[in-house]
């Protein structure tokens, strides 16, 4: 087996046993990633080879970029941060760097994370490395992509309404988002700032609970982020589920799903039964209004994080040819009308819209309403429930091009994911299984606050017992 | 003809003099070359994240208590989004639906009656930076040092019924700020910025007329010029069968004129929301008690107390009470020299007039209370005259020595002594023969030009009473 084919653990164990050396996995993968980019555009950039430091966990790892580097181009995917430098690194690139982590580039996203597809960046598709016609899935769809291809041994996503698991999904790869406020927001370019949380890309789900315990804590910069103590999540990597309870809510197997997931998730379930657990089903009744709520406040944050890139200080300023109204207006429309693309500029009209004078109460102020009532539905389960099963994405990875001019279809490509995010739970999709076309499929695990052991424990007696995520794209 | 009555509400915004800013750890202080006070969460860069200074907190909570407000214990913070370049994030972090301070009053004492005059509310806010125009290179600068100073906004209910009453109130206000301690409250430098809502309406209509919202006015004179202008404008156009519109108007105080800035058509939807990177919590009651129980006592409290307790008149008083440093030292002072009428006619006068000369307010100077009724006693004492004992209160102030060290020095303590002063009056008789014979003859007057004469010959140390009574004798015996 190749290095770039193994899991950070195993590469860990090796290093440990003397059998090779950080600089040596650090050679092959840097060269996969130049390589390989050119198929799959997972890196809008690399950046010069890293130093290798001490530290217990020395591995090249993707950065979605998003996710500022100090000194490093961050963009976002979008050409409005052309040429930003941030001079800070993100409370995780802190972790990271502290961690002997190398951080190979900037992971290709779909611009300020606004999509499913990974199409929306200014640099250009990734494409998935299983299908080079089909999309990685997104916004993380870079990250994902990265991992699939063994262009980064694992990576950094950020999951606002599905971000992280969909591309996991998508692209056969284990990817978690935690608990909001489990992991500091500080230099993360912010999307939905109350649903947006950093997470890990990784190969199995032992190095999940690795990448975990090195980004999570509290962080004085961070607000929103919570002071509750980070166990060793390795530690929850047990295969016993015995008498574990997994609902399964009755809302998320609908007709839409594509019979191959549905068929994988089915089976999936009966390996969970077969490890002892006990599996109820449930109902989560503000499912459907899950999507439009999340597209009301994720876009009115959005509207309001976006208005700061306006020419004035970094990033992109343009000028229209003749003057329009004043120097000034002229300069703020000249350079989001250049900067920003479709996708950006439909979210923040939405966004707009939905906070202005006289529209604030039936949409803004509703959709929090209905927010609180989709985490009571959660609430309510989880009184009785350790973890909820579902698909990750009603589909496979879609082909290039197939739902681009069609938002509400590449919306829905989120309906399982979003809920999550509403709720503020943490949830993981690891690889169950291939369609008949040969593209990897999602499954979804939910737990309630702070239950990331949960999660992890349950993800990993599932993948003990099956051979899902051994699979490598061939590429 | 129809009358109307002026109505006005102010707001009125507080930099606080707090340590750090706002949401960062950048200090909070003015002068610097620009852009050298900045950090990147200040400057609004991409991914930063505030986190809220408690000191703010805390002094926005005595701002609302000495306004007798009510406090709302549940504290949240809301994005006000407009786009300007001197605001970095294109949104201000504000309060909106939930201000810290609600329902308040303060009494202001206006025309010689006390009026109470409402407060809406007082809400925290941060501070933008500031645009400085370059005319040579026809181009816009920033100056983000100011950006994430903490602010106060303090809203009256549109209690005033003229611009005297709004004058009376501000300077109210900005007395009863100043004791807290949390702001420079200086309107020059910014520290403390005024905005009037202004609408006139017949007199004994209910129905408020359409308002104006005054900006732009960087003086307490300014404050009142530009409503009475206003008032006047507002009078006028309605008079001549015109109404007035609501708008946004810019004082300006060289041509003495408000113009208009921008109207309600052009006004923007600010598209306040809850600001998601800021977790609301809710303040326990005894950290609200506690931050009451230590509000020092406020400026009308104390002259009340000056006025009874130390029996002063009330201009007196007001002059102690305008400065709680001064007022604290009164009171430091009386323990020692227990007249308190002399002692307010020292810290009212000379020491006022010392001050001025310095342009410094009592905090910036050092001077004890013992060494400022020394000083007193020694007057009082005929140890030295009025007029040494104000040379000796600015050497005091200048040099930092001691009263008595310096009386020793520079040999200033009052001559009485008879043998001496009977030898001056004689040269000075000696000197003047005319003037004596002027006196002689009925013009009494002349009296005090021998007594100069005598004093200056002494350098002023002589014992004029003395001095006088000698020459008298003197001039009668003869």
């Amino acid at each position: 087996m190749n290095l770039f084919e193994l899991t950070v653990h195993q590469i860990l164990d090796q290093i440990k046993a003397g059998k090779i050396s950080a600089s040596s996995v650090l050679a092959e993968v840097s060269a996969r990633a130049q390589t390989l980019n050119v198929k799959t555009n997972a890196f809008v950039r690399l950046f010069p080879s890293p130093e290798i430091k001490a530290g217990p966990c020395p591995v090249p790892i993707a950065i979605k970029d998003n996710i500022c580097v100090k000194g490093e181009l961050t963009t976002c995917g979008s050409k409005i941060l052309k040429g930003f430098k941030p001079p800070y690194d993100a409370g995780v690139v802190d972790k990271i760097k502290a961690s002997g982590g190398l951080i190979l580039g900037s992971a290709n996203m779909d611009e300020f994370a606004f999509g499913s597809s990974c199409e929306t960046s200014a640099y250009g598709p990734t494409r998935n490395p299983w299908a080079l016609d089909r999309v990685p899935g997104g916004s993380s769809g870079g990250s994902a992509a990265a991992v699939a291809a063994g262009q980064a041994l694992w990576a950094l996503g950020s999951d606002t309404g599905g971000s992280i698991r969909q591309p996991a999904s998508f692209c056969g790869v284990v990817g978690l988002k935690p608990t909001y406020g489990r992991v500091s927001r500080y230099g993360l370019i912010a999307f939905g700032s109350s649903l947006d949380q950093i997470g890990p890309f990784t190969k199995d789900v032992t190095d999940s609970a690795l990448l975990l315990n090195i980004i999570c804590g509290f962080d004085e910069r961070d607000s929103t982020s919570l002071n509750v103590p980070v166990p060793d999540y390795t530690k929850a990597l047990v295969k016993d589920i015995n008498g574990l309870k997994i609902g399964i809510p009755q809302e998320y197997f609908l007709d839409g799903i594509e019979p191959d997931v549905a068929a994988a998730v089915k089976a999936a379930i009966e390996v969970f039964k077969k490890q002892g657990a006990v599996v109820k089903h449930i109902s989560l009744p503000h499912t459907e209004y899950a999507v439009a709520t999340y597209y009301i406040v994720a876009t009115a944050e959005a509207s309001s994080n976006l208005a700061r890139f306006d020419g004035v200080q970094y990033g992109l300023r343009a000028m229209p040819p003749n003057l329009r109204k004043s120097p000034l207006i002229d300069m703020y429309e000249e350079t989001r009308a250049r900067g920003f693309g479709d996708e950006a500029k439909r979210r923040i009209m939405l966004g707009t819209y939905v906070l202005s004078s006289g529209y604030y109460d039936a949409y803004y102020l509703r959709a929090q309403k209905v927010r609180t009532l989709i985490k009571q539905d959660f609430d309510k389960v989880f009184s009785d429930c350790d973890v909820i099963l579902s698909p990750t994405s009603p589909t496979t990875a879609f082909r290039i091009g197939e739902k681009i001019n069609d938002p509400l279809a590449m919306y829905l490509s989120d309906i399982f994911t979003i809920p999550a995010n509403m709720a503020g739970i943490p949830a993981i999709s690891v690889p169950c299984g291939f369609d008949r076309a040969g593209l990897p499929i999602g499954l979804q695990l939910m737990a309630k606050p702070f239950a990331e052991e949960t999660l992890l424990r349950a993800a990993y007696a599932y993948e003990q017992n099956t051979p899902w995520h051994l699979e490598r794209a061939v590429l | 003809m129809t009358t109307f009555e002026t109505v006005i509400g102010l707001e009125v915004h507080l930099q606080l003099k707090t340590q750090t800013k706002i949401f960062c750890a950048c200090r909070n202080e003015f002068g610097h070359a620009p852009n050298t006070h900045v950090c990147p969460v200040c400057l609004g860069l991409p991914g930063t994240l505030p986190v809220l200074n408690r000191q703010v907190l805390l002094d926005a909570m005595k701002v609302g208590l000495a306004l007798n407000c009510q406090i709302n214990d549940f504290v949240k913070f809301d994005r006000k989004n407009y786009f300007y370049p001197d605001l970095p994030k294109d949104y201000q972090i504000s309060q909106y639906d939930f201000p810290i301070a609600k329902n308040g009053f303060l009494d202001v004492v206006s025309n010689g009656n006390k009026k109470r005059i409402g407060i809406t509310r007082a809400h925290m806010e941060e501070d933008a930076g500031k645009l400085i125009h370059d005319a040579e290179n026809a181009c816009s600068l920033v100056d983000y040092n100011r950006t994430g100073t903490p602010l106060v906004e303090i809203v009256s209910e549109p209690d005033m019924r003229s611009a005297e009453e709004a004058y009376d109130y501000l300077t109210a206000l900005k007395l009863t700020l100043s004791y807290l301690g949390v702001s420079d409250c200086d309107m020059e430098k910014g520290s403390l910025r005024c905005d009037a809502n202004v609408s006139i309406r017949p007199v004994g209509q209910d129905k408020l007329g359409t308002k104006a919202e005054l900006k732009n006015l960087n003086s307490f004179s300014a404050v009142k010029k530009a409503i009475e202008f206003e008032v006047g404008r507002q009078t006028g156009l309605i008079l001549s069968g015109g109404s007035v519109v609501q708008e946004t108007l810019l004082w300006d105080e060289a041509k003495g004129r408000t113009l208009s800035m921008r109207s309600k058509e052009q006004a923007h939807d600010y598209r306040y929301f809850p600001d998601p990177d800021l977790v609301p919590f809710t303040l326990d009651v005894a950290q609200i008690d506690r931050v009451k129980k230590d509000l020092p006592e406020l400026p009308y409290a104390k002259l009340d107390r000056f006025m009874t307790a130390y029996k002063l008149n009330q201009y007196d008083a007001f002059i102690l009470v305008q400065d709680p440093a001064l007022a604290d030292f009164f009171e430091a002072c009386i323990k020692i020299y227990p007249d308190s009428k002399k002692l307010a006619n020292w810290l009212n006068g000379p020491l006022m007039k010392e001050l001025n000369e310095r342009k410094k307010v009592f905090a910036q100077i050092k001077l004890l209370p013992l060494e400022m009724t020394e000083l007193v006693r020694k007057v009082e004492d005929g140890v030295v005259s009025n007029l040494v004992g104000k040379d000796i209160l600015g050497i005091v102030l200048s040099e930092g020595k001691s009263v008595e060290s310096i009386i020793q020095e520079k040999g200033l303590a009052q001559v009485s002594d008879d043998t001496v002063l009977e030898k001056v009056v004689d040269e000075v008789l000696a000197d003047n023969l005319k003037t004596v014979a002027e006196i002689k003859g009925g013009k009494t007057g002349a009296l005090g030009f021998l007594v100069g004469q005598a004093m200056k010959k002494m350098q002023g140390k002589a014992n004029p009473k003395k001095v006088n009574e000698i020459l008298t004798r003197r001039l009668q015996n003869d």
